[in-house]
């Protein structure tokens, strides 16, 4: 597959690979691990990129090469189906008592029991992580729960806070401004820089919400 | 084990080393000194290793009182300092004795100092670095009236690497790389971005510059999906008003990135003060 992506620069020791999917990000950012992890400082997934940084000074491999990586067998290239049980889905139990929830259930047309259902049937990939340390977003909201941001941002929205918005489904890791629709919130540890790995959650991982 | 108790703090002083890196995939930002030559040159200076704990300074000093014998270096933004009534040069090694206070006084040029001790400054490590990330809080707070700090004990190596650094320029020159998404932009934004000059506004911090100047307007005004970011990234938000990012910077945007500084000069970048006009080159 030689069209799989376009590498663009980004600085003198850095570039940014423009894939076709989310679950290419993960294959490809596994790949560059594997064949160029003691080159690469930084392997970063966004949403459909994945932005490689090499160490400054350093000569940069050629990455082209990754563009023979194929979905078969990496971890972002599972597409089974939702209703599947699969051991490597991360549950996140959640507590809806989100300040948002009914008026989420008023914009959709359903009532706050069917907001919760939607939430949890679906089953998430971890697109990219950014905001905060341990933010995830997520990927595989169904379309009913899409809803744009919240016109006015909160000062502070709780710790743990499970919310929709732009598409995505995110979790707070700690209180901190936001403008997402607070869904619920769960005690689940987000981010500890003590623990190994300090992120509960990492790019490419599978998610799926338990309601308390 | 020399002590040095924070007499005063100036007006935002930070622990910082080289950061944290490899951990941007899970949102921790790389962190570490604004502008890493200064850092690793007064590292050097007093025989650490180049990525040692060090203070980072902002537009003033701190005042420091030493619990102890200590060697020292001040690199970065000129600055005047004394211990007493001797004058401390920048970019030397200096012999502190127990009981002595250093002040170290206003920028003259730039706007960070660094200020490394031999041994290194001992704080816990978060995630392998003793950084402190001003955006999402990881690392030791800034430094605050009352803090004692304490330096690794032990010799440290001859001082080495004591070529004097460029003169820091009034009205710089950065060498950008365009992309990666400079086809978002307007031809005349191009071209711009290299022919007119930004100024630094005060609301610019170690997360970034904030730049004010001629607009830079976008050819495509879809929403970026949000990608990874490096230090020295020229993202543009919809107002056409740059912010150049600089070691603190979330670690993925949705804003267009027009262009890179290349990594040699961010040093020049985080020296750059409120008002202080700047130009871009390729």
């Amino acid at each position: 597959m030689t069209d799989m992506f376009t590498i663009r620069a980004v600085g003198d020791h850095g570039v940014l690979l423009e894939l076709k999917s989310n679950a290419t990000v993960h294959a490809v950012a596994a790949a560059a691990r594997e064949r160029f992890g003691d080159q690469l400082v930084e392997v970063v997934p966004g949403h459909s990129t994945l932005l490689l940084v090499c160490q400054a000074g350093s000569v940069m491999p050629d990455f082209s090469q990754l563009a023979t990586v194929t979905l078969t067998g990496s971890k972002g290239s599972t597409h089974a189906d939702a209703g599947s049980p699969d051991a490597s889905v991360i549950s996140i139990p959640v507590r809806y008592d989100g300040d948002d929830l009914t008026v989420v259930a008023r914009a959709v047309g359903v009532d706050r029991e069917r907001v919760i259902e939607l939430h949890c049937a679906a089953r998430y990939t971890v697109a990219f992580m950014g905001f905060a340390p341990g933010f995830p977003y997520l990927v595989g909201l169904p379309r009913e729960l899409e809803l744009p941001r919240l016109e006015v941002p909160r000062l502070a929205v709780p710790a743990g806070s499970v919310a929709v918005a732009a598409g995505y489904c995110g979790i707070y890791p700690r209180s901190s401004p936001g403008g997402w629709n607070l869904l619920g919130h769960t005690d689940v540890t987000l981010f500890d820089p003590a623990c190994d790995p300090p992120a509960l959650l990492a790019p490419g991982d599978h998610v799926r919400f338990e309601p308390l | 084990m020399t002590t040095i108790e924070v007499i005063s703090p100036g007006p935002l002083t930070t622990i910082q080393d080289l950061g944290r890196a490899g951990w941007a995939h899970i949102g921790v930002p790389r962190s570490g000194a604004a502008d890493r030559e200064s850092l690793r040159l007064a590292n050097r200076l007093v025989g650490n290793a180049e990525g040692a704990a060090a203070l980072e300074t902002t537009v003033a000093g701190p005042q420091l009182r030493f619990g102890g014998a200590a060697r020292l270096a001040l690199t970065g933004a000129q600055v005047n300092a004394r211990v007493g009534d001797r004058v401390v040069p920048m970019n030397t090694a200096v012999e502190i004795h127990e009981g002595e206070i250093l002040k170290v006084g206003g920028a003259k040029v730039g706007l960070r100092t660094y200020i490394a001790f031999m041994g290194g400054i001992d704080v816990p490590l978060v995630l392998g670095s003793a950084a402190t990330d001003t955006l999402t809080g990881l690392g030791p707070p800034a430094l605050r009236r009352g803090d004692i700090l304490t330096l690794f004990g032990g010799q440290a190596g001859p001082s080495r690497g004591v070529a004097a650094p460029p003169a820091m320029s009034t009205q710089p020159l950065l060498h950008v790389i365009l992309g990666p998404r400079d086809d978002w932009f307007t031809a005349d934004a191009i071209s711009r971005l290299t022919a007119e000059p930004f100024t630094v506004t005060p609301a610019s911090n170690r997360v970034g510059l904030r730049l004010d100047g001629f607009p830079l307007d976008r050819a495509d005004t879809d929403e970026l999906p949000s990608e990874g970011l490096v230090p020295g990234a020229i993202q543009v938000p919809a107002g056409g008003q740059p912010i150049l990012l600089l070691a603190d910077h979330p670690t993925t945007g949705g804003y267009p990135v027009i262009a890179v500084v290349v990594e040699s000069d961010l040093p020049i970048a985080a020296q750059l003060r409120p008002g202080q006009r700047l130009r871009f080159t390729l």
